[in-house]
């Protein structure tokens, strides 16, 4: 049905399928950093990319950015192949490298003046380019400063700014987040579910909430292969945590082996120390109403009472470990 | 190709707005006056000529171009800056030729500030001076020859002063393969026709035959040639040690 769907949206234009990878894969010497790895992202669409250091996300960006050259596969942006018009499809791509770097003797506004015909954009229309760059992200104030006296997050936004600077269809950030504090993180989170509109976004990222906060599909890449893809919400399902019960209180082991016999209950954990216990129930059943009614008759005091979604980072170390152990067996 | 003027505005702009321009262009000055009035004898000679001053122009070149030379790419490599540039819509040679043609055209500069000396001696006496433009032009090739070369051996390492000493090391060889210590190593393994050729690759044979006004099309294609085959091979380079 769903297979069904998607073919007809295809047929009606709607899904256009704007980055695909084919069996790519990367060779350092003896070292495979990314290997046999295929994926296609529609239009639309942000697609974060997960896993440990050295999984090879930034390498799998750096081939379809066309920075590197895959030693075997394809990389297609926009339907055109890299390797036989690098030119045509990185003018198509907007690409914030990790750090991103920029000349720090520049001030700001020299430098997106620089970045803009560069970008394929005409010199008549540079100068509103930037402009329109300079207000999006925020960067009026900084316009005469030079880059290397600029904090961290103005220097991620001039990274930002140089890479949407000509609209491009499809962008792509190497940890766009990174080191930044938790106010910058919001605005750069911002910025990007503004544009993903009408954009094919890829970011990588090590932090997980932020895949909740904008990706809607999430690839876990492990070993340079990818062993998860799913909606943050479908990983969440994965978490043993998914519809558990957790709450603060002070509960005896008593209390805590009556809550255990429940028919609904699969597991109880008690973390000590924060006095928080987790219940986790059968098997896809919603257990937080027994729960709660359960507290209620036995009276019991309760600080926080809630339903988990799920956790990612719990996820995405079952994923990732189980792939390195898989890997040791080798 | 049209991408190249927005490459050499930036790289020109770059040198301004650190002091490297200014400290370059003062110790050029003083050094080229120091080493034609005191080493060349300059005026004690009595002849009204430049030749002092452009005698010495190759051993000035030998340190000084490969310390402009050393930034043009290790920089990029070092900062990641690389990455950027190579993923923008921009051909890799236009990379290639805009930062050379900004290096060259900045070391052109110097050169033209050196025209005080020129003067000086149009002041003093009658010279020749359209041996003086030919020894001028001449030096400014000489200047793009160094410039190719340091321009390689620095897209090669991500280190600046690896890249210097390098390139000084690169062009010493370059400058000296006509000089006889040279020439007599060969000559013992090496059938005569090799030494003419590794003769014929010395800068200094080529800069002395431009600088005594011969300005013979073998001289002006062998400096082009030059250029042009070390900034292919930057280009090569470039491909191959981007992504350490």
């Amino acid at each position: 049905m769903l297979l069904l769907l998607q073919h007809m949206s295809i047929l009606r234009g709607v899904i256009t399928i704007m980055i695909e990878c084919l069996n790519l894969s990367k060779k350092f010497g003896q070292f495979t950093a990314v290997d046999d790895l295929s994926f296609t992202a529609n239009k639309g669409q942000v697609l974060g990319f997960l896993g440990p250091n050295g999984a090879g996300k930034s390498t799998t960006m750096k081939m379809i950015t066309g920075f590197l050259e895959p030693t075997s596969g394809k990389v297609k942006v926009c339907g055109l192949d890299i390797a036989d018009d690098p030119i045509a499809v990185k003018s198509k791509i907007g690409y914030l490298p990790e750090g991103a770097p920029s000349y720090g003797e520049m001030e700001v506004g020299q430098f997106l003046h620089f970045v803009a015909p560069l970008r394929g954009i005409k010199p008549n229309l540079v100068k509103s380019a930037v402009e329109s760059v300079i207000s999006r992200v925020n960067l009026e104030n900084v316009y005469f400063q030079k880059i290397e006296t600029l904090s961290k997050g103005f220097k991620r936004r001039v990274g930002l700014a140089q890479a949407i600077i000509h609209d491009p269809e499809v962008l792509i950030m190497d940890e766009p987040t990174d080191g930044l504090d938790p106010n910058q993180k919001h605005q750069v989170r911002e910025l990007i579910t503004d544009m993903s509109k009408d954009k094919t976004i890829i970011l990588s990222t090590h932090i997980l909430e932020e895949v909740h906060a904008v990706c809607d599909r999430a690839i876990i890449i492990a070993g340079g292969k990818i062993v998860a893809d799913n909606t943050p919400s479908e990983m969440e399902g994965m978490s043993r945590y998914h519809h558990a019960v957790s709450f603060v209180s002070d509960l005896d082991t008593e209390l805590l082996n009556k809550i255990k016999q429940m028919n609904c209950v699969r597991d109880v954990a008690y973390d000590a120390r924060l006095k928080e216990t987790t219940v986790f129930p059968t098997q896809g059943l919603f257990i937080f109403d027994e729960i709660s009614e359960f507290l209620r008759k036995q009276s019991i005091q309760v600080k926080s009472l809630k339903m988990e979604a799920g956790r990612l980072d719990e996820v995405f170390r079952n994923i990732t470990q189980s792939m390195g152990e898989r890997e040791v067996v080798k | 190709m049209r991408q190249i003027k927005p490459i050499i505005k930036r790289e020109l702009h770059s040198y301004f707005a650190t002091p490297i321009a200014y400290v370059f262009i003062v110790i050029f000055l003083i050094m080229s006056g120091v080493f034609a009035f005191y080493f060349g004898g300059l005026y004690e000679r009595g002849q009204a000529d430049l030749i002092p001053f452009f005698n010495f122009h190759p051993w000035l070149y030998l340190f000084l171009v490969p310390a402009v030379a050393m930034r043009l790419w290790s920089e990029e490599r070092n900062s990641g800056n690389i990455e950027l540039l190579m993923t923008l819509p921009v051909h890799k040679m236009d990379w290639v030729l805009g930062k050379f043609f900004a290096a060259w055209l900045f070391i052109g500069l110097a050169l033209l500030l050196t025209f005080p000396i020129w003067i000086s001696i149009n002041y003093l006496g009658d010279p020749d001076n359209g041996l003086i433009i030919a020894s001028y032009f001449g030096s400014f090739l000489l200047a793009g020859g160094f410039l190719a070369i340091g321009s390689c051996v620095s897209a090669a390492t991500k280190n600046q002063v690896i890249a210097f000493i390098l390139s000084v090391v690169v062009c010493f060889l370059f400058l000296l393969a006509g000089f006889p210590m040279v020439l007599n190593f060969f000559k013992v393994f090496l059938p005569q026709i090799m030494v003419d050729a590794v003769a014929s690759t010395s800068f200094l044979t080529h800069y002395d035959s431009i600088t005594k006004g011969v300005l013979d099309l073998g001289d002006l294609s062998y400096f082009a040639i030059t250029i042009a085959v070390w900034l292919y091979a930057t280009s090569l380079i470039i491909d191959m040690k981007k992504a350490d």
